[in-house]
């Protein structure tokens, strides 16, 4: 089957982008250097082609209890229109499905967005449930590309002034629309920024603007680096079918708070977490990577994902522990033939350009 | 695509640099930095191991992967380059400055068995076709 492309793969091409499969979708890895492209984001402003993703605009007079009873955090939250919430879609056995971000665009209208190699999947589990008179629709026509970094909003104003009174006075997690560019307070990597969705066929030329004002393209590569220093769990790594939100450190985005039932509920009120997520920090030289087993007093685990981590010089990764891993404690990772010393600590490890880390401060 | 003619080649992607004192010198290529991307982790073996051809000897990590190392011939481990340990990113910038370690070789003759920088060049050539 060949690849998908995103309205945005020529433009691609034409920066040398290093292009590989991801999720059936022919994206960019890198630009030339993931570290430079992690390091623009952190101290300037970077973008990424997230076009792979799906929106999904849920709408119809019954689109808001839909949504409460598919949807594990509670869109009843989301007081006003232009506000965000994070959240999991549940099985019936508490597994995720997948992680997503609904955005309120108006009553009873909702905008969900999900992951490229879940899109599919997702979409077959909404229909299944959701009632007669909510529509879902789909919105491929829709190119995305998020802007991230502490310079990232005023880039954004640089490359689109007309969209700047519209969005100057966003709070993190809302989101506007500003002629017809949807801009959200939302991202991936732990930096301040916007994602923006826009008609496909103008993506070409706001990916232009914003390099025109120094905007770095970023890959997925830097993405992956970034999201992880930021402490935050990737579809497919570190949460499936099999994972329960409480096992990856979602618990907070589950809502016990409000009476309604969703998908998953009783499951989860049934089920203790057979294991906890922690942040881990290698103490020694070496690099940790996804399924390197764990092993501390209290039991066995495994890395989820793992990389060198570009701020602060040192080998970083989540992993799913046993469930009395205390924070600050040591475990062991066994890296090819070796047990090497590591540290659970808290996740985010950066947040905003700044480690939270006091031994391993930030690099740049 | 850079490949010194003077070098010799492993089809593991290491190059192989014959010294006068008949000692060789060994680090990994252009196009296997390339492929590795930013790299941030060098492992080499111990000076005074023992050697077999084709023997995992060490590793190179990138952010993105690791790659293990395999000695191109058989030899005893005679120097390593410390340089790496602090700047592992010395291989990106300078693949065949960056050396990685050498060998005191057992037997010479399994020299003649590594690739000429032509033969190289089209293998790298064919993995990209």
């Amino acid at each position: 089957m060949s690849l998908q492309r995103t309205p945005l793969y020529e433009a691609h091409r034409a920066l040398r982008a290093k292009l590989v499969d991801f999720g059936g979708w022919e994206m960019p890895l890198h630009y030339g250097s993931q570290i430079s492209e992690h390091q623009a984001v952190r101290a300037r402003a970077g973008m990424f082609d997230v076009s792979h993703m799906l929106a999904v605009d849920v709408h119809g007079g019954q689109a808001e209890s839909f949504l409460q009873g598919l949807l594990a955090n509670n869109v009843g939250r989301l007081r006003e229109d232009g506000r965000a919430l994070y959240s999991c879609m549940l099985n019936e056995a508490g597994g995720i499905l997948d992680d997503l971000i609904v955005y309120r665009l108006g009553a009873n209208r909702y905008r969900v967005v999900v992951n490229a190699a879940t899109a599919l999947k997702d979409q077959d589990w909404m229909k299944s449930h959701a009632p007669a008179g909510v529509t879902l629709e789909p919105r491929r026509d829709l190119a995305m590309v998020a802007v991230q970094g502490p310079e990232a909003r005023e880039k954004v104003w640089q490359a689109f002034p007309r969209t700047r009174s519209a969005s100057e006075g966003l709070a993190t997690f809302s989101c506007v629309l500003a002629g017809n560019v949807f801009i959200a307070r939302t991202g991936y990597t732990g930096e301040d920024g916007f994602e923006l969705m826009l008609p496909a066929d103008g993506a070409v030329s706001a990916w232009e603007a914003l390099l025109e004002a120094g905007v770095a393209p970023a890959g997925l590569a830097a993405r992956d680096t970034l999201r992880l220093e930021a402490g935050m769990n990737l579809y497919g790594e570190d949460m499936d079918e099999n994972v329960t939100p409480p096992e990856c450190g979602l618990e907070w985005t589950v809502d016990f708070a409000s009476p309604r039932e969703f998908i998953g509920r009783s499951a989860l009120l049934a089920s203790p977490p057979r294991s906890r997520m922690s942040g881990l920090v290698l103490l020694e030289r070496g690099v940790l990577r996804a399924h390197q087993d764990v092993r501390s007093p209290q039991g066995t685990g495994v890395v989820t994902s793992g990389t060198f981590s570009p701020t602060l010089q040192v080998s970083i990764a989540l992993a799913r522990v046993a469930p009395g891993v205390a924070c600050g404690q040591s475990v062991e990772v066994q890296v090819r033939d070796r047990w090497l010393a590591a540290r659970a600590v808290e996740s985010p490890f950066v947040r905003r350009g700044r480690s939270l880390l006091p031994e391993f401060p930030a690099t740049q | 695509m850079s490949i010194p003619a003077d070098l010799k080649y492993s089809d593991s992607h290491e190059w192989i640099r014959v010294e006068p004192d008949g000692n060789v010198t060994i680090g990994i290529t252009h196009h296997a930095q390339d492929l590795l991307g930013d790299i941030v982790f060098v492992e080499n073996p111990a000076v005074g191991r023992t050697l077999r051809k084709g023997e995992e000897c060490g590793v190179v990590e990138s952010v993105k992967a690791a790659s293990d190392i395999y000695a191109p011939i058989s030899g005893e481990v005679v120097a390593v380059n410390g340089e790496l340990e602090t700047a592992p990113e010395k291989i990106n910038a300078d693949a065949y400055g960056a050396w990685m370690f050498r060998l005191k070789p057992a037997d010479k003759a399994e020299l003649a068995g590594l690739l000429e920088a032509s033969a190289y060049a089209k293998m790298v050539e064919a993995e990209a076709a």
